[in-house]
């Protein structure tokens, strides 16, 4: 096997949240759906965007835009099913776009000057010909703090 | 870890436990050869496996304890020590179980202490049980041995100790013995049949076929949901066949979830056995009912907290045998513990004839923890005090020793209850003892809830907790008061703080109470009432887990999928009940107001007061069950007419008597007590509304003032006690000629009969409210026996499913007695079938209306009975 010269490929599903086009590792994503009958929880913080019920399973969705300090452009949402700890979570997102297979050595390291939030749970960035493609990484995106919901 | 190694610790440490069980029992009846048996067969197949797997140092041990025992169906008295050193090999075993599950191998080192120690107890014993026999009966030749003649136990002792034989279980058995062995026997038989039946599955798989099940049952309601839609469908019989299927599936799945509550138990004789060693007391344990089932969920969580009360009944409840002498009662302790199951629920009771818990020094403590004021605290009888052992923080050891005290007390226990939904409560009588009753759920896993709705949104309350349902509206019989600015609610003669759910939860929402409905709610000893916009139905509901980002929310407990495939959030009464944020103490006594006291002495019985100020300085006090309302109004819109003082109230003109001179004031806001009797109200002009306390009403000192019964001492001053009767007259002249008039007016008798208290808790105020006297009883006997007594009704409502006398077989009774053959039968049901509806028209039933058609319900009595509007 000729691994020195054999690039590796990383495939990424890709998204729109607020105008900015986001890759999330394809290992990590279920599937993706459109919520249907959302029930909002009181008093969750407020990245969380509600429940629901997919195929019997309860689902905590979870606000993308809000999450990255975006303004959500779209009404009609998807989501993206992700699962952490045997916990179920959809991503709201405003569209859904392809799979893309991309070299692993082109991912850059994030910019200094990235919105700390941003920056908080983004892997690397990718220079597509177009835009910019910010890598998500899930477990940091899960990462919500809650404590101050329940005060 | 290998399969076998894994299968081996599981198997083993169940067996462990068995024999710690059966040991101590042995220990108590050392002639039981049965209990000796089985404890020997476990041993032994410990032993043989352990050898089989390559554990030396386990099978020397199990082989060391083995031979002993078999020392024991020799005759060899089980002594203490030996029994203990018995114990402390099988408490090494399980050392070295755990030590093996973590590493997969056998620890290093050597129990030649523990096998000495089995050794030297078996050797003794040997020495001494030989004469013992010689001079005793031969049992099997009954008749004393013969010089020369050798009995059969020494001829199988000598047997078993020729080295040739490693298997000396296998041995036959002299006569007397090998009838037991016989039945011994046939019981093995029976065990491994039993076992060839049963299988090992893990919890996890068992998990997932609820979950599918749980999907199954939400997609065949979502199924029920289209046919029903559609007259005629094909699928109707075969959905009807799924849907039966589904629901025996369901309840297969919750039966393999249960386990007996004894399995929480097991290791209870031992604890009490060590106990008793450590204490120097003299203890017994009597347990009943381990074989109540409860859901493994709820097993797993209380396990720990009965422990723990055991620990502390044996510790600090029972007394010294020489106290316990001392005071007239037997030496021995007596701890009792009793399951049972009781509607939907399962009561532990946990009692012993110990001292009883100490009120002083729960007093002083309560004191010196800044629980309750020393003020407070006098005014508290002896249960009320008893109930700060619940409070956290709070343990009543005086010195920590290492059974119990370690900073751990029943708050901790009460904490764990809670979570669970359930409820702890205690009596105690000084030097008879104390009983704690804890009642928890059967199963958390599906719960009855009600489905609430909350400025649009769908909540689950549970039940369990729910009392009762009132509704809030203008000219009921239950009114929101509000002193100051906290909303309470009257309900009969209690009062309840009240909270809107919209506001708990952030949702923004109606703030007027007034046209929604009040959720009765129970946690623990704390009563209060949840106002939320309106109730759906009640619904059996799945509970799922909530997601770890929501669960730091206080006021959800979990959250489910309804029928209908929507999400929704269940309220935990038990956040709610924290968010009322008051003092332990008034938390109690708001408690204590409203449940009656079984304990408490009749001079505790206490009344409660409003106590206001109007004229002079010296407080008044009226009983608060005589008001109906408690009033603010703008002083500006009182009118004077014809000389009278008046207020628009309510659309009707309501007068106001003053009961001084100083009279009604000119601005500002004036406070009134107003007091209703039918349609009609009068206000009593107060210059300050100050308080409502419980207190002895005891009158003193009798007045001769009109309109003061006397003189009271109401927390701790000179309070005048007013009489309400003086002042009704003044506001209106034919008051108490009028009254005369209702009541000859008869209202209607309804008689409702429904096996279920949240039923009857939910009806009788709706029938109340129409005006109806209802006298409502849980069972269809006493239906028939309150007619046997002679009483009559007007109507009679029965629930048809009903355990026992169902609601067709009363109908029918009732139909064959000449007393009542005329009176009115209406049915309720939670399921209206043509079929059903023919077997009430057959019964004799006059109406049929569903269960929770409230208004049809109304319409019926009035229909059926020709009763109108009674109200």
């Amino acid at each position: 096997m000729n691994t020195d010269s054999e690039q590796v490929f990383n495939e990424y599903v890709t998204a729109m949240v607020g105008g900015q086009l986001f890759g999330l590792p394809i290992r990590r994503v279920q599937d993706v759906f459109l919520p249907d009958r959302l029930t909002k929880v009181p008093l969750a913080s407020p990245e969380i965007g509600g429940l629901i019920n997919l195929r019997g399973r309860i689902v905590t969705l979870v606000d993308l835009a809000y999450r990255l300090g975006l303004s959500r452009r779209s009404e009609t949402s998807m989501a993206i099913g992700v699962e952490l700890a045997g916990e179920s979570y959809g991503l709201l997102i405003d569209s859904v776009g392809e799979v893309m297979n991309l070299d692993a050595a082109a991912l850059e390291r994030n910019p200094i000057n990235l919105d700390p939030r941003l920056a908080a749970v983004s892997s690397g960035i990718y220079r597509l010909e177009e835009q910019l493609l910010l890598v998500l990484d899930v477990d940091r995106v899960l990462a919500i703090d809650t404590s101050a919901a329940a005060a | 870890m290998d399969d076998l190694l894994r299968e081996f610790v599981t198997e083993t440490n169940e067996s462990l436990d068995v024999v710690d069980v059966e040991l101590v029992r042995f220990e108590q009846d050392p002639n039981n050869a049965v209990i000796l048996n089985n404890i020997f067969r476990l041993v032994h197949t410990i032993k043989g496996t352990c050898g089989f797997l390559a554990l030396p140092r386990l099978e020397t041990l199990a082989h060391a304890a083995e031979s002993l025992m078999g020392k024991f169906r020799d005759g060899l008295p089980a002594t203490r020590e030996a029994v203990t050193v018995i114990l402390a090999t099988i408490d090494r075993i399980k050392e070295i179980l755990a030590a093996l599950e973590r590493d997969q191998a056998e620890p290093d080192g050597a129990d030649t202490d523990l096998i000495a120690d089995l050794e030297r107890i078996a050797d003794s014993v040997q020495a001494a049980a030989a004469p013992v026999h010689s001079g005793s009966t031969e049992q099997a030749l009954g008749r004393p041995l013969r010089p020369g003649e050798v009995s059969l136990d020494e001829l199988e002792r000598a047997f078993r100790e020729t080295p040739v034989d490693p298997q000396p279980v296998r041995k036959p058995k002299p006569a007397p013995v090998e009838e037991r062995a016989k039945a011994d026997l046939t019981k093995d038989d029976e065990a491994a049949k039993a076992g060839a039946q049963s299988i090992r599955v893990t919890v996890d798989t068992i998990e997932q076929l609820m979950t599918m099940v749980s999907e199954l049952v939400l997609t065949r309601n979502q199924l029920l949901e289209i046919v029903r839609r559609h007259d005629d469908s094909e699928f109707k019989a075969p959905l009807q066949r799924l849907s039966n299927v589904t629901a025996e599936l369901q309840e297969g799945v919750m039966k393999t979830r249960m386990q007996p509550i004894g399995n929480a138990w097991q290791k209870f004789p031992r604890i009490i056995r060590d106990l008793s060693h450590d204490l120097g007391k003299e203890i017994e344990l009597e347990l009943q009912g381990a074989e109540t089932e409860l859901d493994r969920q709820v097993l797993d969580l209380i396990k720990d907290p009965l422990t723990h009360m055991l620990r502390n009944s044996a510790d600090h409840g029972l007394e010294k045998p020489a106290e316990r002498r001392a005071a007239g009662k037997s030496s021995q302790g007596h701890i009792r513990l009793a399951a049972y199951h009781e509607g939907g629920q399962i009561i532990v009771q946990f009692s012993d004839d110990g001292r009883g818990l100490d009120t002083k020094r729960i007093k002083a403590k309560a004191i010196a923890k800044g629980l309750v004021s020393e003020a407070d605290a006098d005014k508290l009888n002896d249960a009320q005090i008893h109930k700060f052992i619940f409070a956290p923080g709070f343990s009543t050891a005086q010195t920590v020793t290492s059974v119990s005290g370690r900073g751990v007390g029943m708050d901790v226990v009460r904490n764990n209850i809670d979570q669970i939904g359930g409820t702890i409560d205690v009596k105690s009588v000084a030097g008879q003892g104390a009983c704690f009753t804890i009642k928890i759920p059967l199963t958390l896993a599906i719960i009855a809830a009600l489905i609430v709705d909350v400025a649009g949104n769908r909540f689950a309350i549970p039940q369990l907790a729910v009392v009762e349902l009132v509704r809030a509206r203008k000219g009921s019989d239950h009114r929101i008061e509000r002193i100051k600015d906290t909303a309470v609610l009257r309900l009969r003669d209690k009062l309840l703080p009240l909270a809107r759910l919209s506001r708990l939860l952030g949702i923004d929402g109606k703030d007027e109470i007034d046209g929604g409905f009040i959720v009765v709610t129970q946690v623990g000893s704390q009563t209060f009432g949840i106002v939320v916009d309106g109730v759906f139905h009640t619904e059996e509901i799945v509970v799922k887990p909530m997601s770890s980002k929501l669960r730091d929310i206080p006021m959800f407990s979990g959250n489910t999928i309804l029928g209908d495939g929507s999400v929704i959030m269940i309220v935990d009464p038990n956040g709610v009940a924290r968010s009322f944020g008051s003092t332990v103490v008034s938390q109690m006594a708001a408690a204590e107001r409203t449940q009656p006291q079984r304990l408490e002495k009749s001079d505790d019985d206490t009344t409660s007061l409003l106590m206001f100020r109007a004229g002079s300085s010296q407080p008044k006090a009226v009983p608060l069950s005589l008001i109906t309302r408690l009033e603010e109004i703008d002083a500006r819109k009182i009118e004077l007419s014809n000389g009278r003082h008046m207020v628009q109230y309510r659309g009707q003109l309501m007068p106001l008597v003053s009961m001084t001179e100083a009279g009604v004031k000119r601005e500002g806001a004036q406070p009134l007590l107003v007091f209703s009797d039918g349609q009609r109200s009068m206000a009593l002009v107060v210059d300050e509304i100050v308080d409502i306390v419980d207190d002895h009403l005891d009158i003193q000192v009798a007045s001769a003032t009109p309109g003061v019964l006397g003189s009271a001492v109401v927390k701790g001053s000179a309070t005048e006690i007013i009489d309400v009767a003086h002042f009704l007259p003044l506001a209106f002249e034919d008051w108490f000629r009028r009254k005369d008039q209702t009541q000859r007016r008869r209202q209607h008798t309804v008689l409702l009969v429904d096996d279920s208290p949240f039923f009857r808790n939910m009806l009788v105020p709706v029938l109340q409210a129409a005006g109806y006297a209802v006298t409502a009883v849980g069972s269809a006997q006493e239906a028939l026996a309150l007619i046997d007594q002679g009483r009559v009704f007007d109507v009679t409502i029965t629930d048809i499913e009903m355990a026992d006398v169902d609601g067709f077989e009363l109908a029918e009774a009732l139909r064959a007695d000449p007393r009542c053959a005329q009176m009115p039968v209406i049915a309720l049901s939670s399921q209206v079938s043509p079929d059903l509806i023919e077997r009430g028209r057959r019964a004799g039933l006059a109406d049929y209306v569903a269960k929770f058609d409230r208004q049809g319900l109304i319409a019926a009595l009035m229909e059926q009975a020709g009763l109108g509007d009674a109200a």
